[in-house]
């Protein structure tokens, strides 16, 4: 099942990790980013080509795995977690990435998110957010605005978004990251902590569909909005942002403010970020444009909460060390017997 | 037998069979009686059946019609292949038991109930009111031989002196019970004596609990002798071929018999599950055997874990998934998922009354073409169904071998009947057993030539199962419809069509490697009676003895559903009628008269209830005499 790997990892080029396979996203989508950038940081990262697995569910997200040169499951929709459970729990050495879409895993596949981000297994989930259904040609998706105007919203969506970072912390989610298409280094860091992660790693992409959602993260990815509406967040560091570098977000009481750096508060009033607080965490889930700028970066992390993976393998060597590998033949033959001569 | 008493003077009877059944509510332990009154039975060497039935409600509202649970057990001299139907002696615990139960009382038969429970209270509950208590009703008693038991007092007698508290000794009324029925049947207190012991005492660390089962079981059997039963009844063992048997319902083989596949494949198993009756206990059962290199997954819906038994399959378990009917329906996209992947992977049905939620506890075969058909586009899987428990064994390893030799999902068709009523089960040995042959490929293994994931092979036409982790063989496996070498994304129409027909091809092509079916009794005559699945043994029973009234009949058991055995057909036409009794509204029946073009004639029984022996045999002679 696990072959054995002696021999020193290949040196890996960002084309090594490319499929022969025509990408057929939209021109100008930001899934495209992610694939470069993914490609590019496996290349640096410590495992062999063959040890990688890509899972989706469907979706324009979930075609991921066919551009990439490892082995891949394209499964259906909303189950891309389930599957790479199995794979896990089947072969732990695999390093599991699944890439799907806000439709996928927030809406058809939610529970499966849910329960995936609860039991900490071993895997990284690139949720490519772009709130909408691309695919199925613009509907509105569980991450749209309230009032979102599409085909089958044509008086405005009704519902309430779903906040998948803050899904995450009431999850009990030990790697919690989010990341935007037009922030490769950002993204880069992000992808090779997530996948070094041991346990499961929820990154979030703001991505754009510029087909049927263009702009959405408008506020977020522009040079000019950028500075002002997301914040970098950076372990042990104050929480600045802004063009100038000149605001920053202190405790008011419980709750977050923005606050003008110079006169009446200095770096030292500001928040420092811990990313293994998971208060913190649930806070920066919250912090929504445009009353706060938006935290990209690793809100959260715990390291060594056990993987699921790793318990099930556990105990099965458990049982096997303390039962004895099993013996077939007393096992059919059970607790009573009787023989006829 | 010497348990110490007094060589009273008692009539003997000897008989061939007997039918008991134990009934009272779901906290009186009858389903424990039931399975200790079987053990003895087969320690003595008797051939037995048992159906236990029992509610959906854990505790319904005491002393309920709807809480009631009743345990059946047929035991023989001979060879018996269903638990019986009219019931020769039953011991009702209170008087809802006896109120749901009565009925089925054989004329003349023994019915022991617990009298200290029929209170007016307890009357009115179950539904007699107005002062009527059917034990005076003179009408109702002549009918068969009652014995009034005051139990309640009884059993707290025969805990004199415990400081036990009275409801953990009213517990022990069960064993009472028992006690009364092992004198009734001359049966020997051994066996239960030492699964008391070992529960109690050395499981759970309570001697005293042990040892007021153990006083409640001795007083109820030294009550027999003293009370007025008309005889003592004998029941011979019956001749069994040789060898070592135990105890096995139908989800217990299931599990062993998917253990044993796995191991003669090498392979480690991921059981994904979702609990639900009557399957939940093949999860439990797979994870008491970790040892076995079994990984259970008790996932958070019906389908996240089939599509992690097929995450599983793709990493190189063998990938299992169980359910019932509803869970079924809700695995069937996932299903289609793994007819396109071809990767081995088994689905166990058990079962239940359907539609939707139906009769969560209670028997039917009506899945069949929902594991045929029920899933979008042509899909088609490999379908097994067992006859009995101990055949779900030998399916299990038959659905692993399958599975694995064409690169298919297979469903394992079982039912509440079998997947919980038990038989003797002759245990075989595991070397008998033939291995599983498994290969995957590595890129050696393709020096000459290019790896191609869905390039087939000739004779079965699986694809090759390449393992993540496996360097130079990186693929990716799509929903998608997939170009028939290559793998790779395909919207081309003919490849579309290629593959359709090259999917149906690899499952017909099992047939390769199934048995012929056998028939049972003449190979020509006027009448087939054709089965699948759990009414196995009615028809047997049925036709065996419609064979010795002189009837020109035979029958014959369908377990290998898709595809179905190369002789089948041949083996229909040597008969003038084919008669297809179902617990579903025709479905065999009709497959075989659009695949054959041969006319059937379909008996019908959808009660959620086994088949009835008695029924049958009226419904077949009707068609015979017409």
């Amino acid at each position: 099942m696990i072959s054995e790997k002696t021999a020193s990892l290949p040196v890996y080029k960002p084309k090594d990790f490319a499929s022969d396979q025509d990408v057929r996203w939209c021109p100008g989508c930001g899934d495209y980013a992610a694939l470069t950038a993914v490609r590019k940081a496996l290349a640096s990262l410590n495992h062999r080509k063959e040890d990688y697995v890509f899972v989706s569910g469907i979706g324009c997200a979930a075609r991921f795995p066919y551009y990439m040169s490892t082995y891949g499951v394209h499964s259906i929709h909303g189950r891309g977690l389930s599957v790479a459970t199995g794979i896990k729990l089947a072969n732990p050495s695999l390093q599991l990435c699944v890439v799907s879409g806000d439709g996928d895993l927030l809406s058809i596949g939610g529970n499966h998110t849910i329960h995936t981000l609860r039991r900490n297994i071993d895997l990284t989930i690139l949720l490519m957010n772009n709130k909408i259904y691309g695919l199925t040609k613009g509907q509105y998706s569980p991450t749209s605005e309230v009032g979102k105007v599409t085909a089958s919203t044509p008086m405005g969506s009704l519902d309430f978004p779903l906040n998948p970072l803050a899904l995450a912390v009431s999850t009990g989610c030990t790697f919690i990251a989010r990341s935007i298409d037009v922030d490769m280094k950002g993204f880069d860091a992000i992808y090779k902590r997530a996948m070094n992660h041991r346990g499961t790693s929820l990154v979030e992409v703001y991505q754009d569909c510029n087909i049927f959602n263009h702009q959405a993260w408008f506020y977020a990815s522009q040079k000019d909005t950028r500075p002002d509406n997301t914040i970098t967040l950076e372990q042990g560091q104050p929480l600045i942002f802004g063009t100038d570098r000149d605001k920053g977000i202190r405790m008011n009481g419980c709750s977050p403010e923005v606050v003008k750096l110079g006169e009446k508060y200095t770096e030292a009033d500001l928040i420092v970020h811990d990313e293994t607080n998971r208060s913190l965490a649930f806070m920066y889930s919250q912090m929504a444009y445009p009353e706060f700028p938006e935290p990209m970066g690793v809100l959260y992390c715990e390291p060594n909460k056990p993987t699921y993976d790793s318990l099930v393998h556990d105990q099965m060597n458990e049982a096997i060390n303390t039962q004895g590998s099993g013996d077939l033949q007393k096992l059919l033959m059970g607790n009573e017997t009787w023989t006829i001569d | 037998m010497n348990n110490g008493s007094t060589g009273q003077m008692v009539d003997r009877t000897s008989l061939d069979s007997v039918v008991i059944r134990f009934c009272g509510d779901s906290g009186d332990g009858v389903q424990l009686a039931g399975g200790q009154f079987t053990d003895t039975a087969a320690h003595f060497g008797n051939d037995f059946a048992t159906f236990p039935d029992y509610p959906a409600e854990i505790r319904a509202p005491r002393g309920t019609t709807f809480g009631v649970s009743g345990f059946q057990v047929q035991f023989s001299s001979l060879d018996i292949y269903t638990p019986g139907e009219a019931v020769d002696a039953m011991v009702a615990m209170n008087p809802a038991g006896f109120k749901v139960n009565i009925d089925d009382i054989t004329p003349g038969g023994i019915v022991i109930v617990n009298e200290d429970e029929f209170t007016k209270g307890n009357l009115a509950k179950c539904g007699y009111v107005d002062d009527y208590n059917p034990l005076d009703d003179e009408a109702l008693t002549t009918r068969f031989t009652l014995i009034r038991v005051p139990m309640n007092r009884l059993t707290r007698e025969s805990a004199e002196g415990t400081e036990e508290g009275v409801k953990v000794v009213d517990r022990c009324r069960n064993m009472f019970a028992l006690g009364i029925v092992y004198w009734l049947y001359d049966r020997p207190l051994d066996a239960t004596v030492r699964f008391l012991e070992n529960t109690f005492t050395k499981g759970k660390g309570k001697p005293e609990i042990a040892k007021l089962n153990i006083d409640a079981l001795k007083a109820g059997y030294f009550f027999g002798e003293t009370a007025e039963f008309p005889s003592q009844f004998r029941i011979p063992p019956a001749k069994q071929s040789p060898g070592t048997y135990r105890r096995i319902n139908g989800n217990e083989a299931t599990v062993l018999g998917l253990i044993t596949a796995a191991q003669k494949a090498g392979k480690e198993i991921t059981y994904a599950s979702y609990p639900i009756t009557p399957a939940s206990n093949i999860l439990h059962g797979f994870s008491k055997q970790k040892n076995f290199g079994i990984k259970t997954f008790q996932a958070e819906d019906e389908i996240s874990a089939i599509c992690a038994a097929i995450g599983a399959s793709f990493a190189g378990d063998i990938g299992v998934t169980g359910t019932s009917g509803p869970g079924l329906a809700l695995k069937s996209e996932a299903l289609g998922l793994a007819v396109m992947f071809e990767l081995p992977l088994i689905v166990v049905n058990v079962q239940r009354a359907g539609p939707a939620t139906g009769m969560p506890t209670k028997t039917e075969q009506a899945d069949l073409f929902q594991a045929l058909f029920g899933r979008p586009g042509e899909s088609p899987c490999i379908v097994l169904a067992p006859g009995d428990p101990g055949d779900c064994f030998d399916m299990a390893i038959e659905a692993v071998r399958l599975a694995i030799r064409h690169m298919s999902p297979v469903v394992l068709l079982t039912d509440a009947y079998i997947g919980n009523g038990a038989e003797p089960w002759r245990v075989p040995n595991v070397d008998d057993i033939e291995p599983i042959e498994v290969s995957h490929p590595t890129a050696d293994s393709y020096a000459e030539g290019e790896f191609m994931s869905y390039a087939r092979d000739e004779n079965t036409l699986a694809r090759p199962w390449a393992l993540p982790g496996t360097p130079g063989l990186e693929h990716r496996m799509g929903s998608l419809e997939k170009d028939a070498n290559t793998g790779e994304v395909s919207y081309d129409p003919m490849n579309h069509e290629i593959m359709v027909r090259a999917r149906a091809e690899k499952v017909a092509r099992a047939v390769d490697t199934i048995p012929d079916i056998k028939i049972a009794g003449a190979e020509t005559g006027d009448v087939l009676v054709l089965g699948w699945g759990s009414t196995r043994g009615t028809i047997t029973t049925v036709v065996d003895s419609l064979q010795k009234s002189g009837r020109s009949i035979s029958s014959a058991h369908l377990r290998y559903l898709n595809p179905m055995p190369a002789n089948l057909e041949q083996v229909l036409k040597g008969f003038k009628t084919i008669i297809i009794p179902e617990i579903n509204l025709g479905q065999l029946s009709m497959l075989i008269r659009s695949k054959f073009l041969i006319d059937t004639v379909s008996i019908n029984m959808i009660r959620g209830r086994p088949m009835s022996v008695k029924e049958l045999t009226e419904n077949i002679e009707e068609v015979m005499d017409r």
